[in-house]
């Protein structure tokens, strides 16, 4: 970097502060300068002025700051950052398997741990759902490169169907569950058949609409869904069949501790739930890892590189995005029956569009087809703000900010894994010159 | 045939409403090729900005209705803007020439950030506004029912198509027009023959975050209330119009604007009005479906 040798010039950096802490001044005048009060249904406004110049002035600040920074200490700092990553980075590569499997078992003992309380299993549970649907939709967005921005509409199909299923007709989870898959499978062939012929940017925005029209078709429909009031009461998956996870025995079947002989707990439901979503969610995993292999992964990949090659190779690119896109929602189905049997209620509200947005963030933000960058940015995306429930309001505010900052910071994610499985020449090593 | 003509004029004032918004769609997506994500938030800033500064001129006391209209245009004309370059230069111009997804995401970030941004700085509640401009002329009567054209629906559209014939104007007659134009064909070719591309772009997104603002505008006198969410939807159906009319075209941005006021109108008119939504995003399917260019596009040569 040649910043290290060029002379400070402060007053051009003071300059440089000043008129950016005018703009965040401008910025914050209307916004933040007034407050607008309903009082009595007559809106008035009072004004703020002393937030208008705190902004200006930490804009200022931190700009003069950052500049400052990069004259002098940042680059020398970064480059130390740098370094320490690489060495990290190296050593995770290098023991990489024996991470993963620390990593699981951490996972499976978890739940016997001391920590395991109702609160933290619940949490736990949670962040596997958004893993998993951050795996379901790397078939989608990593591999198959289909921009899908609606797919919380497959979660809400798969929600939807076991809790109708189990509410009419009193199946069980265990048959439901491949159901609600089968059914959101169906939706994505439905949905996928007429557009995928589209390019990128116009399948998200049409992914975006059929992602609010399925959830404006939920809210309206009220026989059905129970509109705006959503399903309640959905019944708990019982023990494969075997036992109920209640104190007292239920339709002829015994309590989970009786068949088990042991102590009765309450925390049994949960570490089933745990290892239900977590057994779920390898699965996924498995077969993602496993597709990447065969041809039609390949064909996913190949598709997602250069689709005009594919085409001249003779892959049909429409049967190949429409499998991408149908197994991606079978995932999403799978979770969506499981969340709403978690939940025991669900309505139209939690399947919004943010939903889409913090699942694909969580794809893109991990570094797409990066399976463990899936697992890295739901613990910062989905854990962190669940850890500061407190400042409700600040939390969202933050989530949008961190996407940004992380897109303009790594572009390529977290983990940059967008790598094809296969490759005609050796790979170069990390230290080779380029 | 009363309720025909009815529904055709709250028809077109709502399509101008989304032909304005659309057109920032359309800009960026022909200028960089990215969907602005954020578009529906700028058009929310500017709704509040207007409607804020139609509550500082009544707190400063009654000032003469049109100097007050003008006054509020200008003003969240010029601090939309900011926001709209704003959000250029610190989310999207470091992200040029990264892959495809990724000033999508952070656009969707940006529009998340904006949103609760101005929950948190106003409120969550829904605000309301009295009505500036009220009475209209009564078109014709049959059956008791009356077709009125309001003085604010009337000021709606004459503003639309004014702000519409200056917006051809600056891009077809300007140097400023020329630049952007010659960036969107070929941006680097554009650089080599001395356009300032980086300058070209930020005015394209000043210049759409103003007409956004006028919508917002517009919207905040049309329906006299506003919150901190209307950017979703309304910037949802603006850009299901810039499609329709054929993406990186203007007038089909315009165009597209207007079908969709049009089809919202009617379909609530004659169908249910619950499902106007619906109806919207499913023209934008059958339109993708049979007519990718949209209406007015021009076909896109794949290369490899």
């Amino acid at each position: 970097m040649s910043t290290n040798n060029q002379t400070m010039n402060i007053p051009a950096l003071l300059k440089e502060a000043g008129i950016a802490g005018l703009i965040a001044g401008a910025l914050a005048l209307p916004l933040a300068g007034f407050n607008t009060l309903s009082i009595n249904g007559v809106l008035s406004a009072e004004t703020r002025f002393d937030w208008v110049i705190i902004a200006a002035i930490v804009v200022a600040a931190g700009r003069f700051i950052i500049s400052f920074g990069q004259g002098t200490f940042l680059p020398s700092a970064g480059e130390g950052i740098g370094q320490l990553s690489a060495v990290v980075g190296k050593a995770i590569t290098k023991n990489r398997n024996m991470l993963l499997v620390i990593l699981l078992i951490c996972a499976i003992i978890f739940p016997f741990s001391p920590m395991a309380n109702r609160h933290s299993l619940d949490l736990a549970v949670y962040v596997l759902i958004y893993v998993m649907l951050g795996w379901g939709l790397n078939i989608v967005v990593g591999l198959a490169g289909l921009l899908d921005l609606g797919y919380v509409a497959f979660y809400a199909v798969g929600a939807y169907s076991y809790a109708l299923l189990a509410t009419t007709y009193d199946l069980s989870f265990w048959i439901c569950l491949p159901m609600a898959g089968i059914f959101a499978a169906s939706f994505g062939i439905i949905l996928g058949f007429p557009v995928l012929r589209l390019r990128g940017d116009y399948l998200a925005i049409v992914t975006l609409g059929f992602g609010e029209i399925i959830r404006v078709i939920l809210l309206n429909w009220y026989d059905l869904t129970g509109g705006p009031d959503g399903i309640s009461s959905i019944p708990k998956p019982s023990f494969f069949g075997m036992a109920v996870f209640s104190k007292i025995g239920k339709d002829g079947l015994p309590p989970f501790h009786e068949l088990m002989g042991i102590e009765y707990s309450g925390l049994y439901k949960f570490i089933f739930f745990y290892f239900i979503i977590m057994i779920l969610a390898l699965i996924t995993n498995a077969f993602t890892l496993r597709i990447r292999k065969l041809p039609i992964g390949r064909a996913w990949e190949a598709l997602r590189e250069d689709e005009t090659a594919c085409r001249s190779l003779g892959i049909n690119p429409t049967n190949t995005k429409l499998s991408a896109f149908a197994i991606g929602a079978m995932f999403a189905g799978f979770a969506g029956s499981f969340f709403a049997t978690r939940q025991g209620f669900i309505s139209p509200e939690s399947f919004t569009f943010i939903e889409s947005a913090i699942i694909l963030a969580i794809v893109v933000l991990g570094g797409m087809g990066s399976q463990v960058g899936v697992i890295l940015a739901s613990l910062v995306l989905v854990l962190g703000p669940e850890l500061v429930r407190e400042l409700a309001e600040f939390r969202m505010l933050a989530f949008g900010g961190v996407m940004v900052l992380i897109m303009v910071w790594k572009p390529k994610g977290l983990l940059s894994g967008r790598e094809p499985t296969i490759r005609l020449h050796a790979k170069p090593e990390a230290g080779d010159v380029k | 045939m009363e309720y025909f003509t009815q529904q055709l004029i709250n028809g077109v004032t709502l399509g101008s409403i989304y032909g304005l918004i659309a057109i920032g769609y359309t800009m960026v997506y022909g200028i960089i090729g990215m969907i602005n994500f954020a578009h529906g938030e700028i058009y929310m800033i500017g709704a509040f900005v207007s409607m804020i500064t139609f509550l500082v001129l009544n707190m400063l006391g009654g000032i003469w209705l049109p100097f007050a209209l003008i006054i509020a245009l200008i003003m969240s004309m010029v601090f939309t803007s900011v926001w709209g370059w704003a959000v250029e230069r610190v989310a999207y111009r470091p992200l040029r020439g990264s892959f495809r997804l990724a000033p999508l995401i952070s656009a969707i970030g940006m529009s998340i950030f904006l949103q609760n941004l101005v929950q948190v700085l106003q409120g969550a509640r829904v605000k309301p506004m009295q009505p500036l401009i009220s009475g209209g002329f009564q078109l014709m009567e049959n059956d008791g029912f009356t077709v009125i054209i309001s003085y604010l629906q009337i000021f709606i559209i004459v503003l639309t198509v004014v702000l519409m014939t200056i917006f051809t104007l600056v891009i077809n007659k300007t140097s400023l027009g020329r630049a952007q134009r010659a960036t969107e064909q070929d941006s680097t070719m554009a650089s080599l023959i001395g356009v300032n591309v980086d300058r070209t772009i930020s005015l394209t997104f000043v210049m759409g975050a103003a007409l956004a603002a006028v919508a917002g505008l517009m919207v905040t006198l049309y329906y006299g209330v506003i919150d901190f969410y209307i950017g979703f939807l309304a910037g949802m159906k603006a850009f299901t119009a810039a499609v329709l009319g054929g993406i990186g075209s203007l007038p089909g941005a315009m165009l597209g604007g207007l079908l969709i006021g049009l089809i919202e109108a009617f379909w609530s008119g004659y169908f249910t009005i619950e499902y106007k939504d619906v109806a919207v995003f499913s023209i934008l399917v059958l339109v993708l479906i049979f007519r990718p260019t949209g209406l007015l596009g021009k076909p896109e040569i794949e290369k490899v």
